[in-house]
């Protein structure tokens, strides 16, 4: 039986966030929060694997309260189990605080049932680094396969998985001793509808929530906006183009007009 | 942590096939005004197998030094023994940057080797700076899926670490005088011990790589469906060109994820980019806005689109790409005879 654990997070949608033009900061409340859309995909695959080769699926957040929604969401999308780590001191944490509190909760799951296989998203539509993946592996010291978008097969009598990871120009096919960790591709899968028993089951899911007194040997110098190395410096608007120009005239006319700009590049056509 | 031990610019250099892959080459160009600002050394990194004979490549686009960990345990990337020989060279001889291509590997390596080591990681840097009396790395990206940008700064630790996002940096013309030193390093590996194996490798060349292609046909939601999206593929065949998509047709369906430009997708620099039925949201726009020249097309006039267009025309895709396939169809077959006639004569 795998016991698979999905990192997870809820996001402001960043597609139709609306910015402060003063401050350069972004109006959270204009956004909607939702499932990191590459997580929805780390934790359909997880399901997947588990009606495949039988199992748990656990999810794993790290947020204020509110991201209790992104827990019920995965349960809808067919998790057993959420675990949300949430406190003031994991605040402000950059992507190596943010790997090493999701390490120690991991370590904490790990420690009330075995992990075989770690399953996040590619990256964060907030964050956008696809680094607290990798970065969880390393201190767990397990293999990252980033970019996986397909999962060959999972055997965890023999203790390996081979997968397809996305290169530029390809794929690779690789085998990893168990346990690893996967970051997924939103190719990976097609997110199945919720049926109506997890919907119940989700409406009433209340996750376990650990603060950072609950983990164990936790050095506190670590966490949050101490913990991070990085510092955001400045913030501005990125520059407004000036525009292009409108072509005018009839539509046989414009683009005749199109035509003539660029065909000036005759070496692309011939 | 004393930062007078932490000296000179490092690129991790990729080596695909045999060829000092494009990214590295534009990051040899950016480490090289870094290290210059630094009155420093400007080292490449490499690590593979048989990629020794890259050197004077690297050494011709800027390099003073270049580090090497050749053999065969190294023969495809894996996270293991190249975050174990990276991390090898960095305590050897302490860089004070050191830059990765924002590339599948180098992402993954970047941010096992910060973890390790640890320090700061800045990801999917598109401007680079860096102060010339203290060292400290302004690495600026776009983020919140580019609605802004933002300076990100790793005072406490070194060395200080970025990806760069690949065809955002300039490569220098290459110099064939230059030459440098080539310093051999090896790390004890034992491919036993290794807990992944790369199976296969599959290359996927049938399709136009997108971001190579001199001419990208990009559609977006305006298309209305699938069925009508074939139209931009009637167009990219006409003109030899790749397909490129907004984030919503992926997500749609209607063509697959490696078509998508922008923030989640790729950044592409083409000689020409048509954006059709486009509506112009930012995390598109900076997937694209280097590309030479760029045809909006939209049926919106206030689409934001014609902000960062070189030339657009208002209107109804479905009226106006019909015409332009009618008319490069007459036209195209003219100028490949031209050029056909103008090599005859240089052959005769």
């Amino acid at each position: 039986m795998l016991h698979i654990v999905a990192c997870i997070k809820q996001v402001p949608d960043t597609k139709i966030i609306k910015m402060n033009p003063k401050t350069n900061t972004m109006d959270r409340a204009s956004a909607p929060a939702i499932l990191n859309p590459y997580d929805a995909h780390a934790v359909e695959e997880a399901v997947r694997l588990k009606k495949k080769y039988g199992g748990t699926v656990s999810v794993l957040t790290m947020g204020p309260p509110p991201a209790v929604k992104a827990i019920k969401k995965c349960i809808e999308l067919g998790a057993d189990e959420g675990y949300m780590i949430s406190d003031r001191a994991f605040a402000g944490a950059d992507t190596l605080a943010t790997s090493y509190a999701l390490t120690k909760a991991l370590e904490k799951i790990a420690k009330q049932r075995p992990i075989d296989l770690i399953i996040c998203g590619k990256m964060t539509i907030d964050g956008d680094t696809g680094q607290v993946g990798p970065g969880i592996a390393r201190r767990l010291n397990i293999p990252p396969l980033t970019g996986v978008n397909k999962v060959v097969e999972v055997n965890k009598e023999k203790g390996y998985a081979i997968v397809h990871r996305k290169l530029e120009d390809g794929y690779e096919v690789v085998k990893s001793q168990l346990p690893c960790l996967f970051t997924v591709e939103k190719d990976i899968n097609d997110i199945s509808f919720a049926p109506l028993p997890n919907m119940i089951k989700a409406a009433r899911y209340q996750p376990t929530i650990w603060t950072a007194d609950d983990l164990e040997n936790v050095d506190r110098k670590q966490l949050g906006l101490k913990g991070s190395p990085t510092i955001v410096s400045k913030v501005w608007a990125p520059p407004k183009p000036e525009g292009g120009k409108i072509l005018t005239g009839t539509k046989e006319q414009q683009v005749d007009e199109l035509l003539s700009i660029l065909l000036e590049q005759k070496e692309l056509f011939s | 942590m004393n930062f007078d031990d932490y000296r000179g610019i490092w690129i991790y250099v990729e080596v695909r096939d045999g060829q000092v892959a494009p990214v590295s080459l534009e990051l040899l160009g950016a480490g090289r005004a870094l290290a210059d600002k630094r009155k420093t050394e400007l080292a490449g990194v490499l690590i593979g197998r048989g990629v020794k004979t890259v050197a004077p490549t690297l050494f011709q686009y800027g390099a003073d030094v270049v580090y090497v960990y050749d053999d065969p345990i190294f023969e495809h990337y894996r996270t293991e023994p190249y975050m174990r020989a990276l991390l090898d060279c960095c305590h050897k001889h302490k860089p004070e940057v050191i830059l990765y291509g924002a590339t599948p590997s180098g992402k993954d390596l970047a941010s096992a080797i910060a973890t390790d080591l640890p320090t700061g990681l800045t990801a999917d840097t598109t401007i680079l700076d860096i102060e010339e009396d203290t060292g400290l790395l302004l690495a600026s990206r776009p983020a919140f899926g580019g609605n802004i940008m933002a300076t990100i700064l790793c005072k406490k630790y070194r060395p200080q670490m970025a990806t760069v996002r690949p065809k955002v940096m300039k490569a220098l013309p290459p110099d064939p005088s230059r030459t440098g030193r080539v310093v051999e390093e090896h790390i004890e590996l034992h491919e036993e011990e290794m807990r992944t194996k790369v199976l296969e490798i599959v290359r996927e060349t049938k399709k136009a790589r997108i971001d190579e292609a001199d001419i990208i046909v990009a559609g977006g939601k305006g298309m209305g469906s699938k069925e009508g999206f074939q139209l931009i593929h009637q167009l990219a065949e006409v003109l030899g060109g790749a397909v490129g998509a907004s984030r919503d047709v992926v997500e749609a369906g209607w063509i697959d994820h490696h078509h998508q430009v922008g923030q989640t997708g790729v950044t592409v620099t083409p000689k020409i980019y048509f954006a059709i039925g486009i509506s112009g949201a930012i995390q598109h726009v900076v997937g694209m806005q280097n590309s030479e020249l760029i045809i909006a097309i939209n049926k919106d006039p206030n689409a934001p689109i014609f902000q960062s267009c070189h030339y657009g025309i208002v209107g109804d895709a479905f009226e106006i790409v019909p015409l332009l396939i009618e008319r490069f169809k007459e036209e195209i077959p003219k100028i490949k005879a031209a050029a056909g006639e103008k090599e005859g004569i240089a052959n005769a």
